[in-house]
């Protein structure tokens, strides 16, 4: 018994295993060049949009396996928008709200038909990635528009100076301030965690062994720590970690803790029964495919920042990361499985194969083959683990 | 002494942690019916599996002898080669492919680069007859009803020249007249030298088609009951199938007030989604008092879970017209959700389709239809959520490991324990129950009983829609009896007989 038990908890943190692996993999080939505090830096600064689109995919993917194929030429189009209207020195918030209200508006259009018409995501989406690919070239005539708003660059995680002001006065390579946020943050969660825990056993509720609790605080807090140190020794906590972070918190605050998260999980468990439960399905799906424009936006807006311009061929593929992350991070291909947490997981786990082989050396068309067959050894772990279940 | 076709000697067969066969013995005589009961889980269709290749040769213990040789099958085709076919519960038919195509599926006529379509339709046509199923062999499978989708199935079995045919549960979706064509036709079988195994929960089928009745419970098997030698009614049968003699199949209700009419249904005409000029309810009238157990009996397809949907807020049917009436006033239901704040609840017949989320635990689905009832402003409070669904867990006995276990993990009794749970909590005045204990065991069935009397002691509205017409009689203070979309007839509950409501029934077919 305490055998499948054990068997079942390492099932539940595969990816997290796996992915410590592969980190201890690329340590080892890279001569430990993968773990220096720039490449850490790195890790999160250029995968800063697949965290927040992987995020909004989950929902769409939560519905049941249902994808949004149309992300990346939406992230192009409104970082197209935003760029046209800085060059035009319109007021740079102006522009982020354009730019999130043009994510927001697409995602909307697309969801309409697939919520209320039932066109079939695949093909609403497929459609929408080829109209807003034209849309961008035609609006940018085919050409490279700079951002030039530094400002705007540095808050959304671009260009050479794009951390925090270290408030605490510690120069480059000892920046007070991510220890400072390092340390306190773990402290809130290690308190929070403790505290569920205690009033969980004081009404008698079912809990995780308290060996188990303890070990898996002290993991987080230390990946957290380590993560807090390697930033302070290069120039601090990069801007577009903020924007991540709150994604993540907020999203997984929806999916975890709220009835419309809750609503989510259903319509992709049992989408019959879920509208026989008086919940409506249809605005389930407009939710996720309108809020995957949102934060299309948001990558729109990081994107550009990131690469100080606008052009017609940004965001190329990054629908395929964002699927991809969400697959390899636990969510079920056939809907109603799968968390915030897992997902971030899986895009890190893409990140760190990216950038050890980017590191390593290795051509770009090997890489691709590597995360291919990534994805699709991470969909077939899914699949054969539930079979064995059942 | 009859010869013997199969005997299975000592099988056991574990799963992890759980022994589902324990020394499990079965003989069958040639050409004879023989049927297989026990409850829920009791391990009559692992059994089967391990008759028919499922569970291959090497994951199970004891011998299988067939026609005097020990058989080792290690896949389904093995099983099949020798004569010995399963058919499913959930029938393997392909809803867009022709009865022929379907006959012969994985088995063409003609070669695997050309099929010869002359012999598949020919072939057919003459297996059709043997089953005496009246339709063309090129008729789509979704175009005819689930009682002739049966008949196709054991014409494909014939198909595949078997001697030994398996039913698991043919007759749960059939209603009576279509059960009682496909036993005669079993009986017919018979008669040609068709030996047959059937598992059936409906006893009386049991009683009028088995020549043997081997009972098997908890992994074990109890005892084998010969007909014209043993009793084999249907309180005997039940007897070993439990462990102990059920006196009262139908716990009675004490002193349950019946008191205002609590729900209301005037001329209520419902037409069919697609068809739209298909009257699926025809100007149908009834109603339902607080305390009081309604109960609708009527044939398979006569309209009864399509009226009841289309009263929980038309999530059923087009061109909806009529008055409903909830507690004197009239009201109107767009959606599921004002059905259900006006204090309805609709517990489905389909727990597995319609009704429950298998793939998550007992709490999450416990609480979906009364999200507001353990959350504040949209946030989901824990606690509450646990707190309450482990109440419900222990008021319905609802054997599981804990609220945290997933629904696809419980029995069929269980599951629909789960999903009672769920419209309990969602607390409403007026509950319409859809075939509340198809397909769940005995002992389970008196639990839920147990659950619907209490229900109608706390001052509830129960509307009870059931095919098994001792159950009708057995639970409900009234009785309508609906037939092709009509209210045909209506009796207290003290006063009907099966009889009564079967005349009732074809008396309105003849019209």
């Amino acid at each position: 018994m305490n055998k499948t038990k054990a068997l079942g908890s390492i099932q539940k943190y595969t990816m997290v295993l796996v992915l410590v692996l592969v980190v201890l993999f690329f340590s080892l080939r890279t001569g430990g060049k993968l773990l220096l505090p720039q490449n850490i830096t790195n890790l999160i600064s250029q995968n800063a949009y697949v965290f927040v689109l992987a995020t909004g995919m989950l929902l769409c993917i939560l519905t049941g396996g249902n994808i949004d194929l149309s992300v990346g030429s939406v992230v192009c189009f409104a970082g197209a928008v935003g760029a046209l209207m800085m060059q035009a020195k319109i007021n740079m918030w102006l522009a982020v709200v354009v730019m999130l209200a043009v994510g927001l508006a697409i995602g909307a259009w697309q969801a309409f038909w697939i919520a209320f018409m039932r066109i079939p995501p695949f093909i609403t989406t497929l459609s929408g990635m080829l109209v807003f690919r034209g849309l961008s070239n035609v609006l940018l005539k085919g050409q490279t528009v700079s951002v030039t708003n530094a400002a705007f660059v540095k808050i959304f995680g671009g260009g050479a100076d794009c951390y925090i002001p270290d408030f605490f006065g510690g120069g480059a390579g000892h920046n007070i301030l991510a220890i400072v946020v390092g340390v306190v943050g773990v402290a809130i969660f290690a308190v929070a965690t403790f505290l569920s825990r205690a009033s969980k056993v004081k009404k008698g509720y079912a809990t995780e062994s308290l060996i188990s609790t303890i070990v898996k605080t002290v993991v987080i807090g230390a990946v957290a720590i380590f993560f807090a140190v390697k930033l302070s020794q290069y120039k601090g906590i990069p801007t577009a970690l903020i924007w991540v972070a709150l994604v993540v918190a907020i999203y997984s605050y929806i999916t975890g803790k709220t009835t419309i998260g809750r609503h989510f999980y259903a319509v992709g468990g049992n989408e019959k029964a879920t509208k026989l439960s008086g919940i409506n399905t249809d605005k389930v799906y407009f939710l996720a495919y309108s809020n995957m424009g949102l934060l299309a936006g948001l990558a729109g807006m990081l994107t550009i920042a990131r690469l100080t311009s606008a052009q017609p061929t940004y965001g190329q593929n990054y629908e395929m990361d964002a699927i991809g992350s969400c697959f390899i991070g636990g969510a079920s291909a056939y809907g109603g499985i799968g968390t915030v947490p897992g997902v971030i997981v899986g895009a890190l786990l893409m990140g760190v194969i990216n950038i050890g082989m980017s590191i390593m050396g290795v051509d770009q068309n090997w890489q691709k083959v590597v995360k291919g067959l990534v994805l699709l050894a991470a969909v077939i772990f899914d699949v054969v683990s539930k079979r064995k279940k059942s | 002494m009859a010869e013997i076709l199969l005997e299975m000697r000592n099988i056991t067969k574990l799963f992890p942690g759980v022994k589902a066969l324990d020394d499990v013995n079965l003989k069958v005589k040639k050409g004879s019916i023989h049927a297989l009961v026990g409850e829920n889980g009791a391990g009559k269709s692992t059994l089967m599996n391990v008759l028919s290749g499922i569970y291959p040769y090497g994951s199970y213990t004891g011998d299988i002898l067939y026609d005097g040789e020990e058989c080792r099958f290690s896949t389904i085709k093995d099983s099949e080669s020798k004569g010995i076919v399963i058919i499913h519960q959930e029938l393997a038919l392909i809803p867009y492919m022709t009865i022929g195509e379907n006959m012969f599926l994985g088995n063409e006529r003609g070669k695997p680069w050309a099929i010869d379509w002359g012999t598949t339709y020919g072939e057919a046509a003459r297996y059709l007859k043997m089953v005496g199923l009246d339709e063309p062999a090129r008729t789509l499978i979704k175009d005819i009803g689930v009682g002739k989708q049966q008949l196709v199935e054991i014409a494909k079995a014939l198909s595949k020249h078997a001697r030994l045919l398996i039913l698991d549960e043919p007759t749960s979706s059939l209603n009576e007249s279509d059960s009682k064509a496909l036993l005669d036709l079993l009986k017919r079988l018979k008669e040609d030298g068709l030996t047959s195994i059937i598992i059936s929960h409906k006893l009386n089928e049991v009683s009028y088609v088995a020549d043997d009745i081997t009972v098997i419970r908890d992994g074990h098997t109890i005892e084998t009951l010969v007909k014209g030698v043993d009793d084999i009614s249907e309180e005997r049968i039940i007897k070993g199938m439990v462990g102990r003699e059920i006196n009262d199949r139908f716990p009675k209700r004490h002193g349950v007030k019946i008191g205002d009419v609590a729900m209301e249904v005037e001329n209520w005409t419902v037409h069919h989604p697609l068809y739209t000029e298909r009257l699926v309810c025809d100007n149908v009238s009834m109603n339902v008092r607080k305390g009081e157990v309604v109960g609708i009996s009527g044939l398979m397809g006569a309209g009864r879970t399509e009226l009841a949907m289309s009263i929980f807020g038309h999530s059923y049917g087009t061109g909806i017209t009529g008055t409903l009436k909830i507690h004197g006033k009239e009201v109107k239901l767009h959606n599921e959700r004002q059905a259900i704040e006006h204090g309805l609840a609709y517990v489905t017949e389909d727990r597995k389709g319609n009704g429950l989320i298998l793939s998550n635990p007992i709490r999450t689905n416990t609480t979906l239809a009364n999200l507001k009832g353990v959350s504040n402003r949209g946030i989901i409070d824990p606690d509450k959520e646990y707190a309450v669904s482990e109440e419900y867990r222990q008021k319905l006995n609802t054997k599981s490991t804990g609220v945290e276990q997933m629904v696809g993990n419980l029995s069929g009794g269980n599951q629909q324990k789960v999903l009672l749970a769920k419209w309990m909590f969602a607390d409403p005045d007026i509950l319409i129950l859809d075939e509340p204990t198809r397909g769940i065991d005995v002992g389970a069935k008196y639990e839920i009983y147990n659950i619907i009397n209490d229900l109608a002691a706390a001052g509830k509205s129960v509307i009870m829609i059931s095919s098994e017409l001792p159950e009708i009689l057995g639970m409900s203070d009234r009785i309508y009896v609906m037939n092709e979309g009509k209210m045909v007839g209506e009796f207290k509950g003290s006063e009907a007989t099966q009889e009564g409501i079967m005349s009732c029934i074809l008396r309105s077919s003849n019209d």
